[in-house]
């Protein structure tokens, strides 16, 4: 208890006196997981929209492919892409091995099911009878499909804080393939567990506090965007 | 001799290979107020869907106005923005009255000219609620919004889904009178599909019986309530039919 005491101590005065070292690896990691966010959602929201509202061949095989994405261990994503870019790999040409770039493309990965799932989820909790309605009015596809989204934006909206809460917090794909390098691909999590390692609990707790506190105001922020409290 | 707005021509709907809807000649006339009666599971529903292409016949043509819908063919947008239908349980979006009505001209992309959105919200007795969110409204209202958002985008053909189901007695005859005022003042044609014989007799100038979807008889609403061709009208109209 006494160390606890004493790192959340030492940890809150690196968070006031705004630590270099921790301001370094703050940015990346909002600027990976902001970035594979975009994307995900740039993919996901349409994605979960069309399985949701639309019939055709290969629905049901699409589906289950989603939820075997939503269920996928990031380990496995971050190995899968390291692979890839590996010197072995068909993407060696892009040299994107250990560097932020190879994190967002583990993150859209990891992130892009777990949006498009829930979105589906959401389009589909909507009554059917509101696409009717809309296509009676005289809607063209387009616009039913934003219609529905728009009815159905609180639904899209925990999809994309669920895309969020599996990269942010996520460390092993990161690792994997951006290696940790301070200065270059030192993320919160990976330096949280570097950190941990060393035996530095304060700047890990601070760390880790920065990474609770982040994660609160995105989610309050996106929940501020759909025009909704709290409560 | 009015303008014929549709022709059904050995129309059948079929779901599972399980005959729903079928169709050998209807017609609806440009101006009329069409009173549709049949009992619940008669295929009302299933028809007014059909004239208002939100789903294909499974066999047979459905002329409306210049355009003839041959199996899955529906119409060209600008065509089947001409007809609208109010359903039986009106769905609204979580957002305020008003923005509920003006949404069919929104997708339009017409703009709302002033007094225009009022009119329409005064003609179903809605102007004091213009600003509640949707989701407050009772059942007679929420009717009345979906009836306002319907004419405000000026339709040739409104389609009316069982429009007073359930409804209390003011909020029926508030919505009679709408619909009577709509095919009156605007000139549209109005289907109104209802299982309530008094309805039918009141607002229509023809109607027609369904039952296991198929027309039993049609002709001026006059003489279906007084000399009807068919025992099973009659019945229908004496009220022995209601199942």
């Amino acid at each position: 208890m006494e160390i606890l005491g004493e790192s959340l101590s030492q940890a809150w005065g690196l968070i006031l006196h705004f630590d270099p070292y921790l301001g370094q690896v703050v940015g990346l990691s909002l600027a990976v997981s902001g970035l594979a966010l975009v994307v995900s959602t740039a993919l996901g929201v349409p994605l979960g929209s069309f399985l949701g509202l639309y019939h055709f061949p290969g629905r049901r095989l699409s589906i289950a492919l989603i939820y075997t994405g939503m269920g996928f261990p990031p380990i496995v994503v971050g190995l899968f892409v390291y692979l890839l870019l590996s010197r072995a790999g068909p993407l060696t040409f892009l040299s994107w091995l250990f560097t932020p770039q190879a994190m967002v493309i583990a993150q859209v990965l990891i992130a892009s099911p777990l949006v498009t799932g829930f979105t589906m989820a959401a389009v589909k909790g909507v009554s059917p009878r509101l696409h009717d309605q809309l296509v009676s009015l005289g809607a063209t596809r387009w616009q039913a499909t934003w219609a529905i989204l728009k009815e159905a934006r609180l639904g899209v909206l925990v999809a994309i804080v669920a895309g969020l809460g599996g990269i942010i917090s996520e460390v092993g794909a990161v690792m994997l393939v951006g290696g940790n390098i301070e200065g270059s691909t030192r993320v919160l999590t990976t330096a949280i567990l570097l950190e941990t390692r060393r035996g530095a609990f304060d700047v890990a707790l601070a760390l880790g506090l920065i990474l609770l506190a982040l994660t609160f105001l995105i989610n309050v922020a996106l929940l501020r965007l759909q025009g909704r409290t709290l409560d | 001799m009015a303008e014929t707005v549709y022709l059904l021509e050995g129309v059948v709907k079929a779901y599972n290979g399980r005959e729903i809807c079928h169709i050998e000649h209807l017609e609806v006339r440009s101006g009329e107020i069409f009173g549709l009666m049949g009992p619940s599971g008669a295929g009302k529903t299933t028809l007014l869907r059909l004239l208002n292409f939100l789903e294909p016949p499974t066999s047979g043509t459905i002329h409306f106005l210049n355009f003839s819908s041959n199996g899955h063919a529906a119409p060209p947008l600008e065509l089947r923005r001409r007809v609208t239908m109010v359903f039986q349980e009106p769905m609204l979006f979580s957002a305020t009255v008003e923005a509920n009505v003006a949404y069919g001209l929104r997708l339009r992309q017409r703009s709302i000219k002033p007094g225009q959105l009022r009119e329409a919200l005064e003609r179903v007795g809605l102007t004091s609620l213009a600003k509640a969110q949707a989701a407050t409204l009772s059942g007679g209202e929420k009717q009345r919004v979906a009836l306002a958002r319907a004419l405000l985008i000026q339709p040739s053909v409104l389609l009316l889904d069982e429009p007073t189901a359930n409804l209390d007695p003011y909020n029926v005859a508030l919505i009679e009178e709408s619909i009577a005022t709509i095919n009156r003042e605007m000139g549209a044609t109005i289907v109104l599909v209802t299982h309530n014989v008094f309805q039918a007799q009141r607002l229509s100038q023809r109607v027609g019986l369904l039952l296991d979807g198929r027309v039993v008889e049609v002709g001026d609403v006059q003489q279906v309530f007084t000399q009807p061709k068919d025992p099973r009208t009659a019945a229908f109209i004496r009220g022995d039919m209601i199942y």
